[in-house]
This record gives structure tokens, C-alpha cells and sequence, in this order.
């Protein structure tokens, strides 16, 4: 039972104790009793929180992060579910494949679910086995990592997609021809520093040929990680329409600018790469209008040698799940940019209703599932990276000061973060 | 001051200071027995992950002729273990007793990293398309020389692939430091996309900026772009933005022409031109390890011009 | 930094208290405690220092002088100007830059005070160095050093104005305008009109000894000095 906690969900706020029974909640009011009692005192007492967008590079890359340690991360993130990209080696482009994550994952500290490839191999030409993905339970589909550049193909994997009742195509906008050669954000910081820039406008291209297609086909498509104010201005305009398209966006494209490349340093090197100060205000702005839905790390862990090369030649990502809900209580809504309702609102409802997933960000009630995110808005504490529970250490917010932890973090009725301690 | 890694670093005094510097060293170089013993027991390691013999060879003389022991890395295939991250070989070659590492690199900003990582000084021999400080500082060592030491109000077109040059960059800002009026002549492909950081202005007609300059500076075209869709044909680049005979002749007498090397000739210049006397390019190159000894000697001779 | 301090650096006492750039090397304030020279005692020594050159090497033949900088170049200059108006020979003269020979390159800030510049082949010559105080040693060693790369000389002498004792290494000078014990935190300061400008003259300042003597030495003649030259 959770005791003396602030309850925030879609239906509103209030004070109260939430009592939990097997993996429900049966009840919620003041004055509770329950076997068990965990101390919510000073927290919020919300939904379990989803991320639409994580790494968790098993298979393949396990010396930078493995299905158990994401989840772990994601669960002391707060985070009770997670979709897992498809950009392992080998990708999500086989069941076979699918099926060993799903499997891995059924163990995890969160509830892990895996996005299915669009095409083979994510070369972009041929479709994958949506089909049989979809019957595993994949319900988004993304070459994430890579863009799907030809139209064809894209409009043949949205037509295809229409058959599978949920689906979702979820698209890494950068056409490659034009950001091919670029590390960094084409602007006013590539060129003093010399660095190969990736154009906004190959984001804004893809955004506004997407929403065409999906126009065009009726299916819906998800922009993934907007950074652009051009892309994100488009698709506000797409939704006043009525199309079909969601999207979501990075922490680190709310916190960070293009300028933080100025040291050289890969920690701020990411695809689509870190804008302007003109493009952070739109991300800002479009979550607060709701034009994007869902605040989605790109959880991206690499090994630290990877990231000690020199800007150009390390691999582009950060870390993101045990820093996404501080940064989004400091940078959003300390300043009021959003209320706290709406905050949670992209970090938990939001993204799994695009996902899918009824027993995640429902109301706190009797009945629902009982995935739920305690965390205390006012804790203080620093971002020390071989502290985090990732496997890898690239984050670029080494040293910072934050507000906003989690205490406690319940997966299906069990405590699997106790105290800001992972269980499992 | 401990590193070099761009001209940032120095501003206007410190160009100056490095100048008046590299005349002491140039005197030096010109003697019978060309060496000092200013920086003798110490070492300077040269590591360069691009290949460069001329400049690699001008940073290992400049640290010879003060008296201090050299070693040389060239990170092509096989000194490095593949997979041996830059941190590691940086750290491995310092662990063998080094005061100073010149580091050369096809990344922007592989020096700087190198900065963080060891205790040595360190020198950017160039890095990807960011800066080349010691070339520029040679280049602004030259023009003194011809046109004493303020360039105050001199007129400088540099014309070539600007966009990809990192001798661009560091000479724009070395000349603008000294007071000269840049001017950056390409066709729009080759020009920056932004001009944050470049303190010059743009031009596409070289014809137009001719009759205005006091120095013509030209950077190299590289026929390795061919395929980058720059531009159409060297043949189309030699005639918009060539410095051909018919240009030249279109000069005033006083005009200096420049160039980074290593030449194309008959691509961005007429060979007739290369070799005219208005053309101070051999002279660049000989200036080059008086200019390195004065940056060896201010990082580790304690000279320090400007912190 | 003023000249006067870079010159003097070089020549400072290993052991000098405080050991950094001030004049005195203690950073406490000086004060002027007597004349050394006038601007008249140092024609006269300038003349009587070129006699004793060319008496010493019975003439003027086969002679250089080398100046160090920086005002040893100027001493130099008078000299051969000196030797040439009794003797009516033209003794070449060369501007000699050490900081490169330093021994101490490395513990501070060493810069060249200008360019080596010795119009003619030191080989076979008698070389006069020429500077204009003579303190530790160490700028003369750093001078025969940087000589020794131009040329084989077939003798090299020196020519100081001031020798104020507190040697270091093995070197005395040959020719010497005036020898003057003074304690290590007292700076000999040296003006000379075509250098610092003003009238020339050389003074002995010391550290502030309160209660100040009337004979403290302040020449009428003199400028008022301020704290730094």
C-alpha cells in the first residue's frame, strides 16, 4: 500500500493512499490499511510511466546494455513499460528474433515490449515480416536508426500495415542523401567548429512527405525524436487536418542545444542531432499544445570507448531513462511550460496510448492494472554516471544537478524500485 | 599557454608574439649551424592519423633545430592495434615520456580531446575541417614580413574549397585578428553554410574581387571531391575560379599571391603564376619551421605571449 | 615587462630572495642610495674602456665588438664609435640575442630581446662582448654558447661597464668601467640616452631603510625617479 502520496492521472489529482492486491489496485482513498506500507510522503503517486523509444541493444551489443539492465534503468526511471527498437544485431526483423526479446524481457524490472522493422534488415528496400511480427504482439513498426528514404517503399509499408489492426509506423525522419556526411546540426555551431552538419530540412522533408502518406493511406504514422520547429510545425498542421500522426521527442531535445558540441565531446553527438535554441522552444511549445504526444528517451547506451573517440567518429546517442522525468520536472514544468498533469500526460498516457497498452497509464483506480510511478518532485540529487544502473556511462548530463526522483516504482502490483533501489 | 589548437586560443597579441617570435627563429634557421639549445631534453612526439610528410617533416625539423628529441607516429594501418582507441594511443605514447604532442587528424576536434587526456602540450596540425593554426600562422608570419606588422586595412581574398578547408578557417581568422578585410571567393558549394565564425565576407565573381585585393590567397582543390557534385569539372573550376595568366596580368604590381600547398598546377593556378615574383609561395614554406619553432618553444620554452 | 627587468632577469642570483620579476627580487620598494655614474663619468669610462681594448690587443685589427642586448648593443655602438674617432678604425659591431642559450628556459618566461644580427665571420677575430652589468654570470656563459655557433673566434674578451660582484659561475670580465660591491637586494640600474632615453647615468637603488640619510645620494642632476623604471 502506498501511503500519504499525491495522486496525479489522467482524471485529475488528488490526495490519498492507494491500495494494491496481486498485480491491482483495489482501492484508493485516505486512511488505508494495508500488509505492506511504503511511504509516499511528499510524492506523486502516478500511472507508470512508458517510453515509446529505447535501446537495449540485446542482441548484439550487450557490452553496452542488455535487456536486464535497461529495464532496470527504465524501472529506476520510473518507467513500467518500454518498447524495445529493432536495431540489434541481428534487427527485430525475424520472430524468431522478437520472440527471444519478448522472452528475456518477461523477467525484467519493466515491462519490456519490442518494435518490429519496417524492411528487411532495415536496408530499406524489401518489407519485413510484419505479419508474423504483429501476431507476436509488435504493434509499432520503425527502421528506427535508419530512415525509410524511398516513398515507395514507405507508402507500400503503410498500405501493407493497414491490415494489422493497431499498427503504427513510426519513422527516424532524416532523409539520408541529405543528412549523409553530418555529425552535428547544420547551423550556426557546424560551421565554426568545422564538423559535417545534418540539415533541419532533412527532417522537415520526411515529416512533411510522411504526412502525405499517411493522408494518402489512412495509416497511422508516428514521428519519432522531432527536433526541428519546421517538422514539428508540420505536424501541427497535419493534426488540424485530422491525419493520422503522432509524435514524440527526446529529453535531450528539450535540454540541449547544438552550442554543447563546442568541446568536442561525442556525449552530445545524437541522430537527429541536438538544434538551435529556436528549435528547443518548439519542442517545448509542441508539448505544451499536445502537437507532440509523448516524451520518448532514445535510451542509447554505447561503450565508453566508443564515445572517447573524436566527435566525427564516435556513434551518435545518449543515455536517457533515469534522467527523462527529472529533466522533464526541472525544464517543463518548474517554468510552466506544462502542468504536472500533462507532463505525466507524454510521459505515461500519452505514449501508451499510441502503443497500445491498456494496462499502462490508466487511471488510478480500483480495477486498473497496478503499474505505478512514485516519485518525489523535490529531491535533489547529481547525475554521477558510473552510479546509474545502465551498463554504459553516456550521458551527457554528467554532474548536473537534478530535482525529481523516484522512490518507488511498481510493476504489476510488485515493487520493483524500493527507496530509489532496484529489487531485481 | 599550454596548448595550440586554434587560433582562438591566441587573438590578436598572441599572433603578434608568435610572429616577432618566429623572426629570432628565422635567423636562426638561416645560419651555418641552424639550431639553439633552448628546448634541449625535452620531447616532441608527432602523431598524425592523416598523412602529411611536409608538415610532419616541418614540425620534427622546427623541434630538432631547438635542440629537442623528436618521435613520429604515423597512424595509418599498422602502428595502431585496430580497435586501440585514440585515448589509449594518445596515453601509451605520453606514458613513454613525451613534453609536447603534435597531433594531426581527419576529425574536428581530435586535438582537443587529445588535450583532455594527457599532460603534454598539444599542437593541432590539423583536424578534419576545423582549424590548422601553425599554417596559419605561417601565412600571417609571411604577409608581415612583405607588409610590416599590422595588416591593418589589407584587402585578402582567399578562393577555393572554403567550406572543407581548415586552412581557410584558421588564416580567415589570423588575418581578421591582424586588422585585414577578408574576403571568401568559391562557387556557393564551396562556401561555409553559415559565416558564424568566419570574419570575412562572400563573394561567387573572383573577376569582381580581383581589381580589389592587396593578397590573392589560394587554397587547393582537391581532385579526391571530384565525386562530391562541388562542382561541375576542374576545367569549369579553372575558369570561374582559377588564378590563371590572364588574371594574374590583371593584378597590380603590389599584389602578393599566396597559396597552402601542396599546388595543383593549372587547376586553381596557372604553373607560370606559381612561379612569378609577386608569388610568395616558396617563401611560405620556409617560414613554416621558424613559425613551428615558435610555437614549440612558447609551449615549452615557457615564453608564454599571451596566456 | 620593461627591458630593464627581462635584461636583469637572467643575471639574477639563484638564491635571490622572492626570485620573481621584480627589480629587486625581494619585491619590497627600493630607493635610489647613490649615483654610480654620471652622464660624464660614463663618457669618460666609455673612453678609457676603448683605449684599454685597443691597448689590450695592440690595435684595432681583427677586432668585433658584440653588444648583448639589449643595452650592451649601445655600449658596443659607442665604443667602436670611441675607437674609431682615437684610432681611426671601423670595428665592426654585432647585436648578440642569448634567451635561447638560457639556462634557465623552462623556470620562467624567456623571450628574445631582439635578433642576432654580427655583420661579419666571427672566425679568426678576437670577439669583445659587451654588456653593460656583470652580475651571476650566467647571460656571459648563455653569450659564449650562442657565440660559439656562429664562429670559431680566436679569442673572446668582455667589456662590462658595472661589475657588481655575486658570481656564480667562473667568468670575469676584461675590461671594466667601474667595480661596484653591492648586496643581492640592490638593483644597479643602467639609463642610457639612445636606449631608455633621458640623460644616461647609472644608479645603485636599494630597499627602503626608513629614516633615509642626507647622504643617500640623490644627485641633483638626476630625474626624480618613481617606483618602477
Amino acid at each position: 500500500m502506498l501511503r500519504g502520496g499525491r495522486v496525479v492521472d489522467a482524471t485529475g489529482e488528488r490526495g490519498g493512499d492507494v491500495l494494491v492486491e496481486g498485480d491491482r489496485i483495489v482501492e484508493v482513498g485516505d486512511g488505508l490499511r494495508g500488509d505492506r506500507e511504503l511511504d509516499a510522503g511528499g510524492c506523486v503517486v502516478a500511472p507508470g510511466l512508458v517510453d515509446l523509444h529505447v535501446h537495449l541493444r540485446e542482441p548484439g551489443m550487450e557490452e553496452a546494455e542488455t535487456i536486464e539492465t535497461g529495464a532496470r534503468a527504465a524501472a529506476l526511471g520510473g518507467f513500467t513499460a518500454v518498447v524495445a527498437m529493432p536495431n540489434t544485431t541481428p534487427p527485430h526483423d525475424d520472430p524468431a528474433v522478437v520472440g527471444a526479446v519478448l522472452a528475456k524481457g518477461a523477467r525484467a524490472s519493466c515491462e519490456v515490449h519490442a518494435a518490429g522493422a519496417i524492411t528487411k534488415g532495415r536496408e530499406g528496400t524489401e518489407l519485413a515480416p510484419m505479419g508474423e511480427l504483429h501476431a507476436l504482439g509488435v504493434r509499432i513498426f520503425t527502421d528506427d536508426g535508419a530512415c525509410v528514404d524511398a516513398a515507395g517503399v514507405m507508402r507500400a509499408a503503410l498500405e501493407y500495415a493497414a491490415s494489422l489492426p493497431d499498427a503504427v509506423v513510426a519513422q527516424h525522419a532524416e532523409d539520408s542523401t541529405l543528412a549523409a556526411g553530418g555529425h552535428m546540426h547544420e547551423g550556426e555551431w557546424s560551421s565554426r567548429l568545422g564538423i559535417p552538419g545534418r540539415p533541419a530540412a532533412a527532417e522537415d522533408t520526411i515529416v512533411a512527405r510522411d504526412c502525405i502518406l499517411a493522408a494518402l493511406t489512412g495509416t497511422r504514422v508516428h514521428f519519432l525524436h522531432l527536433s526541428s520547429a519546421g517538422a514539428i510545425e508540420q505536424v501541427r498542421a497535419a493534426k488540424a487536418r485530422g491525419l493520422p500522426v503522432t509524435a514524440e521527442a527526446a529529453p535531450h531535445h528539450f535540454t540541449l542545444t547544438d552550442e554543447s558540441c563546442a568541446s568536442f565531446d561525442p556525449a552530445f553527438k545524437v541522430h537527429p542531432p541536438l538544434r538551435g535554441p529556436a528549435d528547443v522552444a518548439a519542442v517545448k511549445a509542441g508539448l505544451a499544445d499536445g502537437t507532440i504526444d509523448a516524451i520518448a528517451t532514445d535510451h542509447a547506451p554505447h561503450p565508453t570507448e566508443a564515445k572517447e573517440r573524436p566527435f566525427e567518429e564516435a556513434p551518435p546517442g545518449m543515455l536517457g531513462l533515469e534522467t527523462a522525468l527529472a529533466l522533464t520536472l526541472e525544464e517543463l514544468v518548474e517554468p510552466g511550460v506544462l502542468d504536472l498533469p500533462t507532463a505525466l500526460a507524454r510521459l505515461s498516457w500519452g505514449p501508451a496510448a499510441i502503443a497500445g497498452l491498456v494496462d499502462h497509464g490508466a487511471p488510478i483506480a480500483a480495477g486498473s492494472t497496478a503499474n505505478l510511478c512514485v516519485f518525489d518532485p523535490d529531491a535533489r540529487w547529481t547525475v554521477v554516471p558510473d552510479a546509474l544502473a545502465s551498463r554504459a556511462r553516456n550521458t551527457p548530463y554528467a554532474g548536473r544537478e537534478l530535482r525529481g526522483r523516484v522512490r518507488h516504482t511498481i510493476l504489476r502490483g510488485e515493487p520493483v524500485v524500493l527507496d530509489g533501489c532496484a529489487t531485481r | 599557454m599550454k596548448h595550440l589548437l586554434s587560433i582562438d586560443d591566441l587573438g590578436r597579441e598572441g599572433v603578434d608574439e608568435l610572429c616577432e617570435l618566429a623572426e629570432s627563429f628565422l635567423e636562426v634557421t638561416q645560419r651555418d649551424i641552424p639550431k639553439v639549445p633552448a628546448l634541449r631534453g625535452k620531447t616532441v612526439a608527432c602523431v598524425f592519423y592523416e598523412d602529411s610528410t611536409r608538415t610532419r617533416l616541418s614540425f620534427e625539423t622546427a623541434a630538432k633545430r631547438l635542440s629537442a628529441d623528436t618521435m613520429s607516429f604515423s597512424v595509418g594501418s599498422s602502428s595502431v592495434a585496430k580497435g586501440e582507441s585514440l585515448r589509449d594511443t594518445v596515453q601509451t605514447i605520453e606514458a613513454m615520456g613525451i613534453d609536447a604532442m603534435v597531433v594531426r587528424h581527419r576529425a574536428a576536434g581530435a586535438p582537443n580531446r587529445v588535450a583532455g587526456w594527457i599532460e603534454a602540450s598539444v599542437v593541432n596540425a590539423g583536424d578534419g575541417r576545423h582549424e590548422h593554426p601553425t599554417q596559419a600562422l605561417l601565412d600571417t608570419f609571411t604577409l608581415r614580413r612583405h607588409r610590416g606588422p599590422s595588416l591593418d586595412g589589407a584587402r585578402i581574398a582567399i578562393v577555393g574549397d572554403i567550406r572543407h578547408s581548415r586552412v581557410a578557417r584558421s588564416s580567415t581568422k589570423a588575418f581578421a585578428a591582424l586588422g585585414a578585410k577578408v574576403t571568401l571567393v568559391a562557387p556557393p558549394t564551396m562556401l561555409p553554410e553559415s559565416l558564424a565564425g568566419w570574419p570575412a565576407a562572400v563573394s561567387c565573381d573572383l573577376d569582381a574581387v580581383l581589381p580589389e585585393v592587396d593578397v590573392v590567397y589560394l587554397l587547393r582543390i582537391q581532385h579526391e571531391r571530384q565525386d562530391a557534385t562541388l562542382f561541375p569539372s576542374l576545367r569549369e573550376y579553372t575558369t570561374r575560379f582559377g588564378l590563371t595568366v590572364e588574371r594574374a596580368a590583371r593584378l597590380r604590381d603590389d599584389v602578393l599571391v599566396m597559396h597552402a600547398g601542396p599546388m595543383n598546377r593549372g587547376v586553381e593556378i596557372d604553373p607560370e603564376v606559381a612561379e612569378a615574383p609577386r608569388s610568395v609561395i616558396t617563401e611560405q614554406v620556409a617560414n613554416g619551421v621558424a613559425v613551428r619553432m615558435a610555437v614549440l618553444y612558447s609551449l615549452l620554452g615557457s615564453g608564454a605571449p599571451v596566456a | 615587462m620593461p627591458d630593464a627587468a627581462r635584461a636583469g632577469q637572467h643575471d639574477k642570483p639563484a638564491a635571490a630572495p622572492g626570485g620573481g620579476l621584480s627589480m629587486s627580487g625581494s619585491g619590497r620598494e627600493l630607493e635610489l642610495r647613490t649615483s654610480v655614474f654620471s652622464a660624464d663619468d660614463l663618457r669618460r669610462a666609455h673612453t678609457r674602456i676603448a683605449h684599454e681594448i685597443v691597448e689590450r690587443n695592440q690595435g684595432a685589427e681583427d677586432l668585433v665588438l658584440v653588444g648583448l642586448y639589449t643595452r650592451g648593443v649601445a655600449i658596443a655602438r659607442r665604443l667602436a664609435s670611441a675607437i674609431e674617432s682615437f684610432e681611426g678604425v671601423d670595428v665592426p659591431v654585432g647585436a648578440l640575442d642569448v634567451a635561447f642559450y638560457r639556462d634557465d628556459i623552462g623556470l620562467r618566461p624567456v623571450q628574445p630581446l631582439g635578433t642576432t644580427e654580427v655583420p661579419v665571420d666571427v672566425g679568426d677575430r678576437t670577439v669583445v662582448l659587451v654588456d653593460d652589468v656583470l652580475f651571476t654570470g650566467r647571460t656571459v656563459r648563455a653569450a659564449l654558447d650562442a657565440l660559439t655557433e656562429l664562429g670559431r673566434p680566436r679569442a673572446v674578451q668582455l667589456a662590462v661597464l658595472v661589475d657588481r660582484g655575486h658570481r656564480e659561475l667562473p667568468i670575469r670580465a676584461d675590461f671594466v668601467g667601474k667595480n661596484l660591491p653591492t648586496k643581492l637586494a640592490e638593483d644597479v640600474r643602467v639609463r642610457l640616452a639612445d636606449v631608455d632615453g633621458g640623460d644616461d647615468g647609472i644608479e645603485l637603488w636599494g630597499p627602503a631603510a626608513g629614516a633615509g640619510s642626507a647622504g643617500a645620494g640623490r644627485d641633483g642632476s638626476y630625474p626624480e625617479r618613481g617606483a618602477s623604471a
